[in-house]
């Protein structure tokens, strides 16, 4: 029953994660339009977001595997 | 324009490669499980007691649990497997605080099917590709011993159901203990009596990886001195484009333009490391090693990170953690507690984010693989197979496609982190408040 409630919350935290590095990448795409010329600040910067934003996420999911 | 279309022939080349060797090996696994029981055959002995035991050890992989053999094949191992038939032995370095040191070859545990040793020697056993040790009174603790097979049973120890492990030996059956883990049990892998030392796959494949970096660079570096002021070629291109590209993409940017120099060695280090063991673990048949998916390898890689990054901490990095400047004082405590929980949550988020990331993509991989023989029914239905087949070479090439991506954008992200956290740690502020007159 645990290792259901952590598939469940590992879930989650994917949702979480997915929403938040689709906004980050949305965002840059948006930003280089506007601005091509300032397009590999941009990327990198969001690759960084991204990390960030992932990082928790696989902290959740690293959990919910040691949680038996 | 010549080069430009070899270059997509080649490409294209080594995705058919890739398609067929993948082929060969679901090919050559799923034989291996039709005749299973002619390979358990070969494991037992002349009388009849042992070939009972043998089988007995065997049944357990009858039924395909991919669970287990997706962890299976992304764990370390303490025998360089390829494709079954060729078995690398590797140095076995054991230590046992009731019995001292032990060094062998693991050519003496004679690896057979599953990486599980069929002898015994000095009292450890092989199974599942790691090294057990069996201090259950009347086991052979000198010299090799026969091991006929191995079994599990399911017992409850503090309210949870843990499978223990056992080997048979002379018909009887002897309890393994857990296996040497980095944690040491705590995660829940079960305290164990020895240490294990030894070079295992992962180390191996680590070594390989710099040896083929050594030679790289300093071929690279020695095409610099002979060809001097004249355009890069071959081995010295490719390793020039990523250099600078790391160089001016991630080190300038973050360290500053007048501090860089001394930190690129280290980021070169760890993106070439990451990126040759990421790559070469993609490679299908030598072993399909996970190294960078292993939390004690890329624990060493942010353990390194944070020594180097607080080490070069200026008087303003650790202000800034103790003691943020230009806030309320009642806010400063609890600042100065998060800031604390952030100097370990970022080696901690770089170590699980490549572990993580490594290890899913494996994972991914092996369970597409694993498709056949749930659609196949552990090798009962043949059209089954057919079918789980033809579904698994499609989403397994395209896994591999996305994981040849992940690789590189993994050891960039974990040296753009690097490279962001020295930045924030050397940076020296000229707050307006506290030093008005350094403003001209």
């Amino acid at each position: 029953m645990t290792g259901t409630i952590a598939a469940i919350g590992a879930g989650l935290a994917v949702i979480g994660a997915g929403i938040g590095i689709g906004m980050v990448g949305g965002k840059a795409m948006e930003a280089i339009a506007r601005q091509p010329e300032a397009s590999g600040d941009i990327r990198g910067g969001m690759i960084l977001m991204a990390a960030f934003v992932e990082g928790a996420a696989l902290i959740a999911i690293l959990l919910s595997i040691f949680v038996k | 324009m010549k080069y430009k279309v070899s270059y997509i022939i080649l490409f294209i080349l080594s995705f058919n490669f890739v398609v067929f060797s993948q082929e060969q090996k679901l090919e050559s696994d799923s034989i291996e499980k039709v005749q299973a029981t002619s390979h358990e055959s070969t494991h037992g002995h002349a009388d009849g007691t042992h070939d009972a035991a043998a089988h007995d050890g065997h049944d357990a992989h009858a039924k395909y649990d991919p669970a287990a053999t997706a962890i299976h094949h992304i764990s370390d191992a303490n025998v360089y497997t390829i494709l079954d038939f060729v078995t690398i032995p590797l140095p076995m370095i054991l230590y046992a605080p009731d019995k001292g040191w032990d060094f062998f070859s693991s050519s003496k545990f004679h690896a057979g099917h599953h990486e599980d040793g069929l002898s015994a020697y000095n009292g450890y056993v092989l199974h599942h590709g790691s090294v057990h040790r069996v201090t259950d009174a009347g086991f052979p603790t000198q010299g090799e011993a026969e091991i006929s097979g191995f079994t599990h049973k399911t017992e409850t120890i503090e309210g949870k159901d843990k499978d223990i492990f056992y080997a048979i030996h002379n018909g009887k059956e002897y309890r393994l203990d857990a296996r040497s883990t980095l944690d040491g049990g705590v995660l829940g892998g079960g305290i164990t009596s020895f240490y294990d030392f030894s070079l295992t796959k992962n180390v191996v494949s680590m070594i390989l990886v710099s040896l083929f970096l050594i030679y790289v660079f300093s071929s690279a570096a020695k095409a610099y001195a002979n060809n001097k002021d004249k355009a890069p070629k071959g081995m010295q291109n490719v390793v020039e484009t990523i250099f600078t590209f790391i160089r001016d993409e991630v080190a300038i940017p973050f360290i500053g333009k007048d501090k860089y120099k001394k930190f690129l060695p280290l980021l070169m280090s760890i993106f070439f490391f990451i990126l040759g063991l990421n790559l070469f673990g993609q490679i299908p048949f030598l072993g399909g090693i996970n190294a960078t998916g292993n939390l004690a390898v890329t624990m060493t890689l942010a353990l390194i990170v944070f020594f180097v990054v607080n080490f070069n901490g200026k008087k303003d990095y650790w202000q800034h953690i103790f003691w943020m400047p230009n806030v309320p004082v009642f806010v400063k405590p609890l600042l100065a507690a998060v800031e604390i929980m952030g100097l370990f949550i970022k080696p901690l988020t770089l170590m699980l984010r490549l572990a993580g990331n490594i290890s899913a993509g494996h994972i991914a991989i092996l369970s597409f693989v694993g498709l056949i023989f749930i659609f196949g029914d552990s090798g009962a239905s043949t059209g089954g197979g057919v079918i789980g087949t033809a579904l698994a070479i499609p989403l397994t090439l395209f896994m591999m496609c996305i994981e040849i991506i992940v690789a590189f954008v993994q050891s960039f992200v974990f040296t753009i982190l690097t490279a962001s956290y020295i930045g924030a740690a050397i940076e020296e502020h000229h707050h307006a408040d506290h030093h008005p007159a350094e403003h001209h």
